[in-house]
């Protein structure tokens, strides 16, 4: 079979009790927001539609193509879904393409499948179509680059997400998990970039009527620019600080008491490292680097926006 | 491709295959959730855990190890657990050195590294003799009943009745750029990474149309045969008596697990 299983599906075991009630907790509210907003704003047409689109998505993470010694990269499809069908029939369709991966084909967990929902399916919509709607009326340029940006910031923001439940449940040590994560993600994510560039050039050349301004505002309102915008800044904001000092995030999540709430296991707070490999190493300071690039690249449309808005 | 194609559904006349799937369901989900309660190192608890898997792997008639056979899909994820084998302060079992690096095994390090190991395999096999004994359609009446929102099933529904058609839709682009793709011998073909990775876009692009070219089908043909909104089964789905049994006897088994895990 051509189905690879995702290197984000976490499996049961990996995650505490309690990590993994949280995490159902917030995806049940927003699956239950995506419930009563699609039923209202949709008939019963759009069901055969998101099916569908879940089915498209779980298809389309077949596509491969070949990168570099015999490994290959592949569509996750996230951000991807939600700029074509809508950011809350988005995350419905990646729901079901989750709940079908764990409950068929064991990848992923069940009791952890809050978790895995959360990281792969909301939060990329949320940022997929979050920055994609924020220059919804600009040039297709932009369109695309933004959106290009927004898959590479889902799969990261998914990343990031993971290790944080995994750190917080006790199975991983911050300062290897987030720059192992968040270095092979980045990777991963330049391919989702550019894999969801190129289909919606396709699909602008072919079907434009699918992704103009019309369609756009069925979509979603512009009041998930501010969600997306948000996601999208705190893993910026956080990824660097994550990488370069793991011992400030854990005294914030100390004093928060959010380590307590998660390590049910009767261990001190996590002690003096034996071996401190990977905090300081090449890898994490490329992923700073990265992402200090993309901070810097995002800053730049930003002020080209506001120049182009003024001329 | 057939529509199995994904299943792992086996066709058995036996006791499990014959629960309701309501029972499989909340058993498989009690039966993991008691694995992520029981404290590291619940070596007894970890193992009578296991004779109750081989037991419903029995009465399933696959063969006692089936599930077993079938688990080793979770053990890639074990390496972002193995952090812990050294960051958990106890007394040293081994030190080596790998490059420049000093490193320590625990003890305590090493107990909750196997723990989370062995909680996450009983939790994985669970899961599949749970599809191995249910067939799929059952499964989702199951979570219906369950109180899964309907808008939920009847998506993951669609997903399972496509999957395999949408499948073959990739087969066919997979193939054709095979097709496209000759190469003199000792030529590379084609471009470079962007380049290929574009391509690879593109086909999505062109699968995106052909679904949702194809939901539009779908929909009108649902339509033109009655279709108003929701989606009807001739599986009644009765609980029985011996299906009660089943859940008071596993409920039972689980919680005694807790027990003996905790002394």
């Amino acid at each position: 079979m051509h189905y690879s299983p995702a290197p984000l599906h976490i499996p049961d075991g990996f995650l505490s009790l309690a990590i993994s009630i949280i995490c159902w907790g917030i995806t049940i509210v927003t699956l239950g927001l995506a419930i009563s907003k699609t039923n209202k704003a949709l008939g019963e047409k759009q069901v055969p539609l998101m099916g569908v689109m879940a089915a498209f998505i779980f298809a389309a993470q077949m596509i491969n193509f070949p990168v570099a010694g015999g490994t290959s990269g592949h569509l996750l499809g996230g951000a991807l879904a939600a700029i074509v069908v809508g950011p809350w029939a988005g995350m419905l369709a990646l729901t079901a393409v989750i709940a079908v991966q764990a409950l068929l084909l064991q990848d992923g967990g069940l009791i952890v499948m809050g978790a895995n929902i959360l990281n792969m399916g909301l939060v990329t919509a949320a940022i997929g179509y979050g920055l994609y709607r924020s220059v919804a009326g600009r040039s297709k340029t932009v369109k695309l680059a933004t959106a290009g940006f927004a898959a590479w910031i889902s799969v990261m923001a998914g990343a990031l997400m993971t290790s944080l439940q995994l750190w917080l449940s006790g199975t991983s040590e911050l300062q290897v998990v987030i720059p192992a994560m968040l270095g092979v993600h980045a990777l991963i994510g330049l391919g989702e970039a550019l894999i969801t560039v190129a289909a919606l050039t396709f699909i602008f050349q072919t079907r434009p009527d699918l992704v103009d301004e019309k369609s756009e505002s069925g979509k979603g309102g512009r009041g998930w620019v501010v969600p997306g915008v948000l996601i999208s800044l705190a893993v910026v904001l956080l990824s660097p600080l994550a990488s370069a000092d793991p011992d400030g995030l854990e005294r914030v999540a100390t004093d928060l008491g959010f380590i307590d709430a998660g390590q049910s296991a009767p261990y001190s707070i996590l002690p003096d490292y034996t071996v401190p490999f990977l905090g300081e190493t090449a890898l994490s300071t490329i992923v700073a680097g990265v992402i200090g690039m993309a901070v810097v690249a995002a800053v730049l449309v930003l002020i080209g926006r506001g120049m182009k808005a003024r001329t | 491709m057939h529509f199995d194609a994904f299943d792992r559904y086996h066709e058995k006349e036996s006791f499990v295959h014959h629960l309701d799937p309501r029972v499989k369901v909340v058993v498989t989900v009690a039966f993991i959730v008691s694995n992520a309660l029981l404290p590291d190192g619940a070596w007894m608890a970890f193992v009578l855990a296991w004779v109750f898997l081989l037991t419903a792997n029995l009465l399933s008639q696959l063969g006692t190890f089936y599930s077993f056979r079938n688990s080793l899909i979770a053990l890639p994820f074990a390496l972002i657990a193995v952090t812990v084998l050294f960051s958990i302060p106890g007394e040293p079992l081994v030190s080596f050195r790998v490059l420049m690096s000093h490193f320590t095994i625990t003890d305590a390090g090493l107990l909750k590294f196997v723990s989370i190991l062995i909680r996450s395999w009983l939790s994985v096999q669970m899961a599949i003799l749970l599809v191995a004994t249910t067939r799929f359609p059952d499964l989702i009446h199951a979570l219906e009943h369950l109180h899964v929102p309907l808008i939920l099933t009847t998506i993951i529904a669609f997903l399972y009745r496509y999957l395999f058609v949408l499948t073959d839709e990739v087969f066919r682009l997979l193939r054709a750029r095979e097709s496209r793709s000759a190469a003199a011998s000792g030529k590379r073909s084609g471009g470079g990474v962007l380049w290929r990775a574009r391509i690879a876009g593109h086909m999505a692009g062109q699968l995106f149309l052909r679904s949702y070219e194809r939901s539009d089908r779908i929909y009108n043909a649902m339509v033109a045969r009655g279709y108003v909104g929701h989606l009807y089964t001739l599986n009644a789905h009765e609980m029985k008596s011996r299906d009660y049994y089943v859940s008071a006897l596993a409920v039972a088994v689980i919680f005694i697990l807790q027990v003996i895990g905790r002394l």
